[in-house]
């Protein structure tokens, strides 16, 4: 009886799923049935809004790609700091306290990081860089890299704490000092876990809504310049969604082509992630 | 014979529980000692004192006096890296880096800042011979010394301890995991290393320990019950318990 229900709800998540997909397919071939690929792969400006529609998903792969790249600049330190710290210098009570604590962080709804980039770091940079424009790619990209702190130091702790201590006597023996233990064997042996945990967080990072939505104004343009507003995929389509496109139109479609390309990009990030992660399990298991 | 360490008066704590009681002992150079005794009596809280591998356990305290060529090891002054490179230590579950072959050896002197490809080149193949595993790998030292058996990952754990030239070896209980013939290989390779170092091998098997070894010490509850050369403790021992624990009468 319980195990029936379990496995009609698992269906179900499977049935949805499908469904998801399926609409997301349907939706893009018949985008594509009007746009050509090839415009949208190269063309360079995106503008289906207006009356010189231009369908080129570069300007918000750009502007994806670079709050993802500010983001990882700054958890990807920050987090593996901090798991090494907790994972090789803390004291057991301090890493089942601070543990918790961190992925309090996580919790936050992004939202409110959306409006602390936007009414607080951003004015804050602007005392330090007079040229940034009130909406900009740099802090929503550092917000987001907060954000993303937890993730890569809880797993990429996890993984090495995971590490057998058996490796760490052998450094010790050979007269390493702590941090060489921690740098030359804990560090490599966890590779594949705290590899995992940075694609996790590019991929969390590539997915984020609301912070880019709110803070780095929805103006797709091709460029790298972190002063300028710009416009990330899943900020245009929370844009269009929010908006009164009628269903069934050219602009309507975009959503599920930009969706679709967000997909495959996140997919491909937790397949690596996921398969590294496994061959982890491997070598200690 | 010369002392290499001299054990005085040592008391070890884990916290509030002691470990080790007032033990004394001499251990002497270029010769094999072996440390026997029932499970949980101290032998690898006692060997690891020898090279201060127990300051990583929280809750360790170490009284008394451990003498490294007349030297406290435990004093102030000592730099505790130094004294880990000088007494390599093998464990007993092998513990090869999940790196290379060549890097495992190799790693001990990338740590002392040698960047040399052709010195470490040279230790790597020194040291491999020295374990007497050079035949088997030489011919895939840039494959995972996790491929390796049980039994020559022991050896490679040897040769990482005898690349960064340590004076002395600490076995403990070294073929506790490993078949019978890798143990023999193991032993043959002890018996030739004691012509350059002081070795102090903890085991649980008495044969082992009266193959190998020249002087043993049979601790029982903390305590050293016994310590006196090998061949006199087998054939006469002088405590009745160190004559119930050969005999197996407990174990
Ligand atoms: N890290 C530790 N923390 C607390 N107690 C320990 C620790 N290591 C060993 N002990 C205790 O010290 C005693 C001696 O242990 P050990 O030296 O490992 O014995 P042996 O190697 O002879 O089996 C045992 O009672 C054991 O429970
Ligand atoms: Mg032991």
């Amino acid at each position: 009886m319980i195990e029936g229900a379990l496995f009609l709800s698992a269906l179900l998540s499977v049935f949805i799923t499908v469904g998801i997909i399926g609409v997301l397919l349907f939706e893009t071939v018949s985008f594509f049935g009007e746009v050509s690929i090839l415009d949208f792969l190269t063309d360079t400006e995106w503008t289906p809004l207006f009356a010189d529609k231009h369908f080129g998903i570069l300007p918000l792969f750009t502007g994806t790609f670079l709050t993802t790249l500010i983001a990882m600049a700054v958890s990807l330190p920050i987090g593996l700091i901090s798991a090494i710290y907790l994972s090789e210098y803390a004291s057991d009570r301090l890493r089942t306290t601070a543990k918790p604590f961190l992925e309090i962080l996580a919790a936050i709804p992004t939202v409110v990081y959306g409006y602390f980039a936007l009414l607080f770091v951003t004015p804050l940079l602007q005392k330090i860089i007079p040229d940034l424009s009130g909406f900009n790619a740099l802090s929503p990209g550092i917000v987001m890299g907060i954000m993303i702190i937890p993730i890569i130091s809880s797993l990429s702790e996890d993984a090495m704490h995971a590490v057998p201590n058996g490796l760490r006597e052998g450094g010790y023996a050979l007269g390493s000092t702590r941090l060489q233990v921690a740098l030359r064997v804990v560090l490599p042996a966890a590779f594949s876990g705290v590899a995992a945990s940075f694609i996790l967080g590019i991929s969390r990072a590539v997915g984020e809504t609301m912070i880019v939505a709110v803070a780095a104004g929805l103006q797709p343009r091709l460029t790298l310049n972190p002063f300028v507003p710009v416009e990330t995929v899943t900020a245009y389509i929370v844009q269009v969604s929010l908006g009164d496109t009628p269903a069934g139109t050219i602009e309507y479609r975009t959503i599920f082509a930009a969706g679709m390309s967000l997909f495959v990009v996140t997919f491909l990030l937790n397949i690596i992630s996921y398969s590294l992660r496994k061959r982890f399990r491997e070598v200690y298991e | 014979m010369d002392a290499a360490f001299h054990v005085q008066k040592l008391n070890v704590f884990y916290g509030k529980k002691q470990a080790l009681r007032d033990v004394n002992m001499e251990i002497p150079a270029k010769a094999v000692t072996a440390v026997i005794g029932p499970s949980g009596c101290g032998k690898s809280t006692f060997v690891r004192c020898l090279n201060r591998m127990n300051d990583l356990v929280p809750g360790f305290r170490v009284e008394g006096s451990i003498l490294y060529q007349g030297k406290d090891i435990y004093s102030r002054g000592m730099d505790v890296i130094d004294v880990r490179r000088k007494i390599g230590m093998v464990f007993q579950k092998p513990n090869p880096f999940p790196k290379s072959i060549y890097e495992n050896i190799a790693y001990g002197l990338r740590i002392q800042g040698v960047k040399n490809k052709e010195k470490i080149d040279t230790v790597v193949e020194e040291s491999l011979k020295k374990a007497a595993i050079w035949e088997e790998v030489k011919d895939r030292l840039p494959q995972s010394a996790l491929s390796l058996s049980g039994g020559q990952q022991q050896r490679l754990c040897i040769a990482r301890a005898l690349a960064v030239a340590p004076e002395v070896l600490l076995l403990d209980e070294p073929t506790s995991a490993i078949d019978p013939i890798a143990t023999g290989r193991i032993e043959e390779l002890l018996r030739e290393l004691k012509e350059s170092y002081t070795i102090v091998i903890v085991t649980h098997n008495m044969q082992q320990a009266a193959r190998i070894s020249d002087i043993t010490g049979f601790f029982l509850m903390g305590e050293l019950v016994e310590f006196d050369p090998t061949s006199r403790m087998f054939t006469n021992p002088k405590d009745s318990r160190t004559e119930d624990y050969i005999t197996g009468r407990f174990g």
